[in-house]
């Protein structure tokens, strides 16, 4: 118990005097993490609307692979990515190892298959709902997923938060492809795992109250911004 | 408002990649040690560059190697190292300085390890007490020379029960988990007096020139990867074997102790 009113103060601590390594690698968490949920969310949400208003022959199968590829391992897919991004990999000669770039790119295959597959859960809810209506405007496919889209909004902005919160709190794939490098790929996942290595618990859990304090921030903030949760809404 | 955020978000991260960096692998004992956070600033004034360190354990330090993801390493297994540069893997291998590894237990000691002649017979002790072991278990440097001094010792870690515990993970994590646990461990001597958690553990053993511990920095091959920044490579090593690094090497201390001798040659 000692421990945890240690590491809350080590937050405090950190927070209040601005520290500057604590912003570097908190904004570099934001940075990856955010790009990685744009980059998923413009593939799997269109995806789910897809796989909803659409029917052919290896949709169930294609729904079933997906929601299975929602629990795919990180530390696997880190490594197979490590493989493949290595110099003497197939895509060696980008020299995306260790870098920000590497670990997008592992996040965006992790959060993927969740941000799909919850989209592609509120999609069919609705579509249920517009399906007779949709038909009988004779809408072509492409405004269909739109309508979709854009109705079903707030439903997508969970699965993008969803694909968020995978993604800031992973350690194992970005520990692997980004290699923990001081003001290069350091997050603040792999300094927590780094801390907790050093025996430094009181700083770990201050870090790891940061990374809390921060998933909160998003969270709330977008949904200011996209002004849910309000009276006389919805 | 979308389409700023988008468009913010890939200049934040075009801006995360950058040229002219040389990436170093090192083994966690070094980075734990904290000289790390001494010679780097000093590095990058003196030469200009930005020195990426990859903490690895030695094991996966040459992988990186042999893969040309980094530009060189500074590990400390001798053999090893000598494979790697027969392989063609390294150009060279030039030795830096040693620190040394200390055998590290409960303070209650009831295996009596601390007086004895020498590192093997206090491993023998350990085992013929069965007291609570844990090993690094991961291919390191450090577990390469834990099984060592096991060979000298004439005592079979894979013959042994459940006392003995192979973690598998750095130097931190075992030694959070022999603090855990109140177990004997072998640690280099940095990480332990760097290390913060030490609970109920002391350090009980060392000296033993069997657990000396070089640290040799070899330069990747640029015949097997063209890609690797070589001449950066050379000028780091011209700078790590100069008078300059020597100072700051041997007057690294921790708590009044010096933790590497600096005996590259010049």
């Amino acid at each position: 118990m000692n421990d945890i009113s240690q590491g809350l103060l080590a937050a405090l601590r950190l927070i209040v005097t601005f520290d500057a390594e604590l912003w570097e690698i908190s904004l570099r968490s934001l940075q990856v993490s955010l790009t990685a949920v744009i980059i998923a969310s413009a593939v799997a949400m269109p995806f789910g609307a897809f796989l909803a208003v659409q029917r052919f022959k290896y949709r169930r199968l294609i729904i079933s692979i997906m929601n299975a590829l929602m629990g795919l391992p990180p530390v696997v897919v880190g490594l197979i990515f490590y493989i493949l991004l290595s110099r003497s990999g197939p895509f060696g000669v980008f020299g995306l190892l260790f870098t920000p770039w590497a670990m997008i790119i592992v996040q965006i295959v992790i959060i993927t298959p969740i941000i799909a597959s919850i989209s592609h859960q509120a999609m069919r809810e609705l579509w249920a709902e517009y399906h007779d209506l949709l038909i009988s405007l004779n809408t072509s496919k492409w405004q269909r997923i739109k309508t979709l889209i854009w109705d079903g909004r707030r439903n997508l902005l969970t699965a993008g938060l969803a694909g968020f919160g995978r993604a800031i709190g992973e350690v194992g794939a970005i520990m692997i492809v980004g290699g923990n490098i001081e003001h290069a790929t350091r997050v603040l996942t792999t300094a927590i795992a780094l801390e907790t290595g050093k025996g430094d618990f009181a700083l770990a859990l201050g870090l790891g109250f940061v990374l809390i304090g921060l998933a909160l921030f998003v969270n709330i903030s977008i949904h200011w911004l996209s002004r849910t949760e309000r009276e006389r809404r919805w | 408002m979308i389409r700023t955020l988008i468009s913010a978000t890939f200049l934040c991260a075009a801006s995360m990649t950058q040229a002219d960096t040389l990436k170093l692998a090192v083994t966690t004992s070094f980075e734990n040690s904290g000289l790390a956070d001494v010679l780097l600033p000093a590095i990058e004034a003196d030469l200009g560059i930005d020195l990426q360190l990859l903490v690895v354990g030695t094991g996966q330090a040459l992988r990186l190697g042999a893969g040309g993801d980094v530009d060189a390493i500074l590990v400390h297994s001798r053999a090893s190292e000598e494979v790697f540069v027969a392989d063609g893997f390294g150009t060279h291998r030039s030795e830096i300085m040693y620190n040394d590894f200390v055998l590290i237990g409960p303070k209650s000691d009831k295996a009596q390890i601390g007086a004895t002649s020498g590192a093997a017979e206090s491993l023998q002790r350990i085992a013929d007490a069965q007291a609570t072991y844990v090993s690094r278990g991961d291919d390191s440097g450090t577990h390469k020379a834990e099984l060592k001094v096991w060979q000298i010792a004439e005592r079979e870690p894979a013959t042994f029960g459940s006392w003995y515990n192979a973690v598998g993970a750095g130097m931190g994590t075992a030694l959070n988990t022999a603090s855990a646990l109140n177990a004997y461990i072998l640690s280099d001597r940095a990480s332990w007096l760097n290390f913060k958690n030490k609970g109920d553990l002391a350090l009980l053993f060392s000296g033993d020139p069997v657990l000396f511990n070089q640290y040799a920095y070899l330069p990747v091959n640029p015949a097997k990867h063209p890609t690797v920044q070589y001449e950066m490579a050379m000028q780091l090593e011209e700078w790590l074997l100069s008078d300059k690094s020597a100072a700051s090497i041997n007057n690294y201390r921790i708590n009044g102790e010096t933790l590497f001798v600096f005996n590259g040659q010049q």
